[in-house]
C-alpha cells in the first residue's frame, strides 16, 4: 500500500459509503429515440426531447429496463414495481431544468455486493435516472466564475443512468477501490455499461466519515464528488478523512458538506453546505406510468444472465481448492473458463494456477485448453522444468501447436536423474561450507543454501535442470549423512 | 353548414377547398380587429395548402374526413417552422422544429391549419385577458370576456372566423370558454388526445379538445385526432372512439344525475350561481327527460374541493413544467453578468403576473417541509373525487352541471381578483382531477342575452354517451348555435 493511498489512522476508523453513476450501454437515450453514443460532434445527438424543448414528452426506453433489472439482479436487490420523479433544480446542462430520476420508489430495492475477500457489502437502491448535458466554460483558464462565455452540448441529456447506492460498510480507500472495482466487473460482464472512468460513463462520488475506533456512532459525512479514477477514489478518501480526523483533534467540528476533489492540488474543497443544498422538490413525473416489471419478464432477464464474477471465482476456487480470493486474478483475466478445461483434461491445478498468474498476463492468445494441458501434464511428469515449461507455454500462447513439439524443438530433455546425482556431487565438492551451512543451518538457513545450490545447477545446466529434482537429492544426502 | 358538410363538399368535388379558407380568411379580414382572436393568421401556407387538396381532389384522391376544412390551433400546440407562443413573450422569436400529433393527425385528415389563436399566458386564466398579445374579446359581446384559457379558439370558432378549432383542458380551459361564446366545446377523457407537443401547463390534467359549432362536428373533429400515440406515455391504447355513429342514437333509457355542489341547488351547493343560468340547465334537464332519460338531483360532495386541489396540484406541476424556460436554449433571453441572473432576468421579463403567481405558489406547495400538507394533502383529495365520481357513476350514466357559474362577465371585471376569476372554473375542475371527459353544449341565453352552456359528464372513456346526450340538447335547441356564418 502506497502512502499516499494509506487511509488507515491510528485509532480512527474510516466509514465510506458510495454512489457510482454508470451510463447504461443502450442504443437510444433514456427517455427518447436520440443516440446513445460517445464522443459525437457537440448536438448532434439529440431530439425534442433530449433538447427539453416545450411540448415535448418523454417515452421509457424498455432496454434501459431490462439494463437496470440486470444490474438488480447482479446485486441481489429485490426487483420492484417503480415511478419516476422530477427532481427539480436549475441548470443550464439540464434542458427541463429537472431531472427524471427516481425517489422513494426506485426499480432496485437493498441488495448486496461481494468482495472479492467475501465480504458483503450493502446496497441501498439502485435507481434509473437521465443523465445532463455537458458545460465547456470558456476563457478564464475554464472555471466558471471566469469564464467569458460557455458552452452547451447536449449529446449526453437524457443518456440512461443506473445510480447505484451503497450502504457505509467500506472501511478504506483499498475497500472502496476493490469496491468499484468488483462493481465495474459485474457490470460490464452483465452487458449493462462499459464502466469506462476516463470516458464518464462510470462516475463515483464518495461519502466520507470518521469515528474513533470502538465508537458505533456514525460521524458527520462529506460528500466528495469530480473523482474521475480509481486512483482518485484511493487519493480522495485519504485526503478527506485525514482532514476530518485534523478537525476533530482540533476540538473542531466536521461540518455536512459536499466537496469537491482536486486532481492537481490533492484536496478536496467545499462545493456547498448543508444550509447551501438545493430543495429539489421531488413529486412524481406526471408525463410516465408507473414501471411494473412482470415476475415473467424478471425471470427471463435472470435466466439469460452470464455467470458473475464472484461466482466465476466460487467455480473456480471449488475446482482447485483454494480461497476465492486467489482465483480473483484468474476470473479477472478472464482465463478462469481455460483454467477449468484445463483441470477437467487432468491438469494440476495448482500449476495451472500458477501459470495464470505469472505467465499468462497478456491472456491466453493461442493457448488451448489441450495444448495447456498437455503442458502442465509434461511439467508434472518430470519431462519439463518449470522454466521450460514457461518457455513452451510462451510459443503456444503466441503461435499455438504441440507442447511435445515445440519442446522438442527446443531441445528441451528431461536430464536424468543420475546424471543430476553427479552434478550436484561435484557442486558439494566445490562448496564445502556452503554444503555444511545447508545440513547444519536451521528452517531460513536450509532455505537459502538450497536455492544457492539448485541456482548453481541451473546456471551449470542452462535451465534444464528440474528445481524439484535438485532439492530431492540435496534433502536425501543430507539426512543419510 | 357544418364543418361536417362542407368537408362533404369537398372530397365530392362540389366545393373548393380554396374557396371555403377564402371564405374564412374574409371573415376574418372583417372581424379580427373587433375580436383578436387570433395570434397569427397563416392565410399564405393555408391558401397553398387548399390549392394542393383541390388538386388531390381533382385527381380523384380523397384528403379524408376534414377535407378542405380550415382548422385553427391554440397557441399551445406546436407548429413546425411556426412560431408558437403559448401567449407569452417568453417565447419571442421560437419556431418550433416538430409538428404536434394533433397537428399530424390533422394533416393526415385533409385539414387546413388556417392560424395560431390568442390565449391566456401558458393557459393560465378563465378570460384570455392574461395574453401578452392584447385580449380576445367575446364575438357574443365585445366588452365581455370570451372565457378562457382557449378563448381564441372560442371566439374564432363563435365570430365564424373558423368551423372548427382546437383548444387545451386544464381546469376548463376549452368548456368554460366554449359556454362564454355559445358553441360546443370537449374535454376528451384524460389520455384519449396526444399531448405530444402541447406545451404543457399541468401535465396530469391537461387535455387537448375540440371547439364547433354543433355537436356532429365536434365529433367529427374529435375522431380525427383521438387515438393512442405511442409519443405520449399517458396515451390510452386503444383507437378512436365511434362517436359520429352514436349521434342519433338518443338518451332513452340514460340515467343522469345533476351534481347539486356544481349547480349551486341543496344544501351543499356552491355559491355564485346566476339564476337564469341555473334555469337554463333545469330546461336541459327536462329536455332529457322528455327524451327518455331519467334524471335527478344527486350529490357528489367532493366536488366543492376540486378548486383548492386543483390550484396546488396545477401549479405545482406548472412550476416545474414552466423551468425550462430559461433563456438557455430558445425564445427571450435577457443577458446578465452570470447564467443565474441571466435566468432570473429572462423570467422575470419574460412571464406575466399570474404565471409567476402560480410558478410561485407551484414551488411553495413542493418545497421541504410543505409538500405534505399542500401537494400531498390535495393528491388526496384528487383521490376523493375519484372515489366520489365512481360512486356517482354506479348509479348515474351521466352527470350534469353548468358549464360556469353565469355568463360572459365584463372584460376587466375580475382580471385584478384572481380568486374571484378562480370561481369561473369551479364546475369543471372535477372532470380534469378525475381524469373524466365533460362538454359543454350552448343551451339557450340568460337574462342578458349572451349564450349559456350545460355540462354534460360522463366517466372514463364515456365519450360515446356524453355525445349522444349533447346532440339531444343540442336538438332541442334548434341546431346550429353561435355561428354568424
Amino acid at each position: 500500500m502506497s502512502p499516499e493511498t494509506c487511509s488507515g489512522i491510528d485509532g480512527w476508523e474510516v466509514v465510506i459509503g458510495l454512489e457510482v453513476h454508470a451510463e447504461l450501454a443502450t442504443a437510444t437515450k433514456l427517455f427518447s429515440g436520440a443516440r446513445n453514443e460517445f464522443g459525437g460532434e457537440p448536438n448532434t445527438q439529440v431530439d425534442p426531447v433530449s433538447l427539453g424543448l416545450p411540448g415535448s414528452l418523454p417515452v421509457l426506453n424498455e432496454k434501459a429496463v431490462e439494463l437496470a433489472i440486470r444490474v438488480g439482479l447482479a446485486l441481489n436487490c429485490v426487483v420492484q414495481p417503480s415511478e419516476f420523479a422530477r427532481k427539480n433544480y436549475f441548470y443550464p446542462d439540464m434542458p427541463k431544468d429537472f431531472q427524471i430520476s427516481q425517489f422513494d420508489q426506485p426499480i432496485n430495492g437493498e441488495g448486496w455486493l461481494e468482495l472479492p475477500d467475501g465480504r458483503r457489502i450493502g446496497i441501498e437502491r439502485a435507481h434509473l435516472e437521465e443523465d445532463t448535458g455537458k458545460s465547456t466554460h470558456v476563457g478564464g483558464g475554464g472555471r466558471i466564475h471566469e469564464a467569458s462565455y460557455s458552452l452547451v452540448d447536449y449529446n449526453r441529456a437524457g443518456v440512461p443512468l443506473i445510480e447505484i447506492v451503497g450502504k457505509p460498510d467500506l472501511r478504506s480507500a483499498d475497500d472502496a477501490r476493490a469496491y468499484v472495482s468488483e462493481l465495474r466487473a459485474i457490470l460490464v460482464t452483465i452487458g449493462a455499461s462499459d464502466g469506462k472512468m476516463e470516458e464518464g460513463s462510470m462516475r463515483v462520488d464518495c461519502n466520507v466519515s470518521v469515528r474513533p475506533v470502538g465508537e458505533e456512532e456514525l460521524g458527520t459525512r462529506c460528500e466528495v464528488k469530480n473523482i474521475n479514477s480509481l486512483r482518485s477514489l484511493g487519493r480522495a478518501i485519504a485526503y478527506e478523512s485525514r482532514r476530518q480526523v485534523d478537525l476533530i483533534t482540533l476540538g473542531q467540528k466536521v461540518d455536512q458538506q459536499t466537496r469537491h476533489w482536486n486532481e492537481e492540488e490533492g484536496r478536496t474543497h467545499t462545493l456547498r453546505s448543508k444550509e447551501e443544498a438545493f430543495d429539489y422538490r421531488y413529486f412524481p413525473e406526471p408525463d410516465l406510468v408507473p414501471v411494473v416489471p412482470s415476475t415473467e419478464w424478471i425471470d427471463q432477464i435472470r435466466m439469460a444472465m452470464p455467470l458473475l464474477p464472484g461466482e466465476r471465482r466460487h467455480r473456480l476456487a471449488e475446482e482447485a481448492d483454494i480461497r476465492p480470493e486467489a482465483a480473483a486474478l484468474a476470473v479477472e483475466r478472464g482465463l478462469d473458463d481455460l483454467a477449468l478445461a484445463a483441470m477437467d483434461l487432468g491438469a494440476d491445478p495448482a500449476r495451472v494456477l500458477v501459470h495464470v498468474e505469472n505467465n499468462l498476463a497478456d491472456g491466453q492468445g493461442t493457448l488451448t485448453a489441450d495444448g495447456f494441458a498437455a503442458l502442465v501434464a509434461m511439467e508434472t511428469g518430470g519431462e519439463l522444468t518449470a522454466t521450460q515449461a514457461k518457455t513452451v507455454l510462451a510459443d503456444l500462447v503466441s503461435s499455438g501447436g504441440d507442447p511435445a513439439l515445440v519442446a522438442a524443438a527446443h531441445g528441451f530433455e528431461a536430464m536424468e536423474s543420475s546424471e543430476l546425482e553427479g552434478l550436484v556431487e561435484s557442486l558439494i565438492a566445490d562448496h564445502p561450507e556452503d554444503w555444511e551451512a545447508f545440513v547444519g543451518g536451521d528452517e531460513s538457513e536450509r532455505k537459502k543454501k538450497s536455492g544457492f545450490f539448485v541456482g548453481q545447477i541451473m546456471k551449470t545446466t542452462k535451465g534444464q535442470a528440474d528445481g524439484r529434482l535438485v532439492n530431492e537429492i540435496l534433502e536425501r544426502r543430507s539426512t543419510s549423512r | 353548414m357544418s364543418a361536417f358538410s362542407l368537408a362533404g363538399s369537398v372530397r365530392s368535388g362540389e366545393r373548393t377547398a380554396r374557396s371555403i379558407v377564402e371564405e374564412h380568411l374574409a371573415a376574418i379580414a372583417d372581424g379580427e380587429t373587433e375580436i383578436n382572436a387570433f395570434n397569427l393568421v397563416m392565410a399564405d401556407s393555408a391558401l397553398e395548402r387548399a390549392d394542393r387538396l383541390d388538386a388531390l381532389v381533382a385527381k380523384g384522391g380523397d384528403p379524408g374526413p376534414l377535407a378542405g376544412i380550415p382548422v385553427a390551433l391554440k397557441d399551445n400546440m406546436c407548429t413546425r417552422g411556426v412560431p408558437t407562443t403559448c401567449g407569452s413573450r417568453i417565447l419571442d422569436g421560437w419556431r418550433p422544429p416538430y409538428n404536434a400529433t394533433v397537428v399530424e393527425r390533422l394533416n393526415d385528415a385533409g385539414a387546413v391549419l388556417l392560424g395560431k389563436t390568442n390565449m391566456d399566458e401558458f393557459a393560465m386564466g378563465s378570460s384570455t385577458e392574461n395574453s401578452a398579445f392584447g385580449p380576445t374579446f367575446n364575438p357574443c359581446d365585445t366588452t365581455r370576456v370570451p372565457g378562457g384559457s382557449s378563448g381564441g379558439s372560442a371566439a374564432a370558432v363563435a365570430a365564424g372566423f373558423t368551423p372548427l378549432s382546437l383548444g387545451s383542458d386544464t381546469g376548463g380551459s376549452i368548456r368554460q370558454p366554449a359556454a362564454l361564446c355559445g358553441v360546443v366545446g370537449v374535454k376528451p377523457t384524460y389520455g384519449r388526445v396526444s399531448r405530444y407537443g402541447l406545451v404543457a401547463f399541468a401535465s396530469s390534467l391537461d387535455q387537448i379538445g375540440p371547439f364547433a359549432n354543433s355537436v356532429v362536428d365536434a365529433a367529427m373533429l374529435l375522431e380525427v385526432i383521438a387515438g393512442h400515440d405511442p409519443m405520449d406515455s399517458t396515451s390510452i391504447p386503444a383507437a378512436a372512439p365511434d362517436l359520429l355513429g352514436v349521434l342519433d342514437q338518443g338518451v332513452e333509457g340514460l340515467r343522469v344525475g345533476i351534481i347539486e355542489e356544481i349547480s349551486g341547488s341543496g344544501p351543499t351547493g356552491l355559491e355564485g350561481f346566476s339564476p337564469d343560468v341555473q334555469s337554463r340547465l333545469a330546461e336541459a334537464a327536462e329536455t332529457l327527460a322528455a327524451a327518455g332519460a331519467t334524471v335527478e338531483k344527486t350529490s357528489v360532495p367532493s366536488t366543492v374541493f376540486g378548486l383548492s386541489a386543483y390550484y396546488v396540484i396545477a401549479p405545482a406541476e406548472a412550476s416545474s413544467n414552466l423551468a425550462r424556460f430559461d433563456g438557455v436554449r430558445f425564445g427571450l433571453r435577457v443577458d446578465a453578468e452570470n447564467t443565474v441572473d441571466m435566468n432570473a432576468a429572462t423570467r422575470t421579463a419574460g412571464f406575466g403576473d399570474e404565471v409567476k403567481r402560480r410558478i410561485m405558489l407551484g414551488t411553495y406547495a413542493l418545497s421541504a417541509g410543505y409538500y405534505d400538507a399542500y401537494y400531498g394533502k390535495s393528491q388526496k383529495v384528487r383521490t376523493l373525487i375519484v372515489e366520489d365520481f365512481a360512486r356517482a357513476y354506479g348509479s348515474y350514466d351521466l352527470l350534469l352541471s353548468p358549464t360556469a357559474p353565469t355568463t360572459a362577465f365584463p372584460i376587466g371585471e375580475k382580471i385584478d381578483d384572481p380568486m374571484l376569476m378562480y370561481l369561473s372554473d369551479v364546475c369543471t375542475i372535477p372532470s380534469n382531477l378525475a381524469g373524466h371527459p365533460a362538454m359543454s353544449v350552448p343551451f339557450g341565453v340568460g337574462d342578458d342575452g349572451l349564450p349559456v352552456g350545460v355540462q354534460v359528464l360522463a366517466p372514463a372513456n364515456g365519450e360515446a354517451s356524453m355525445f349522444r346526450a349533447a346532440a339531444v340538447l343540442e336538438a332541442a335547441t334548434g341546431g346550429l348555435t353561435g355561428s354568424t356564418t
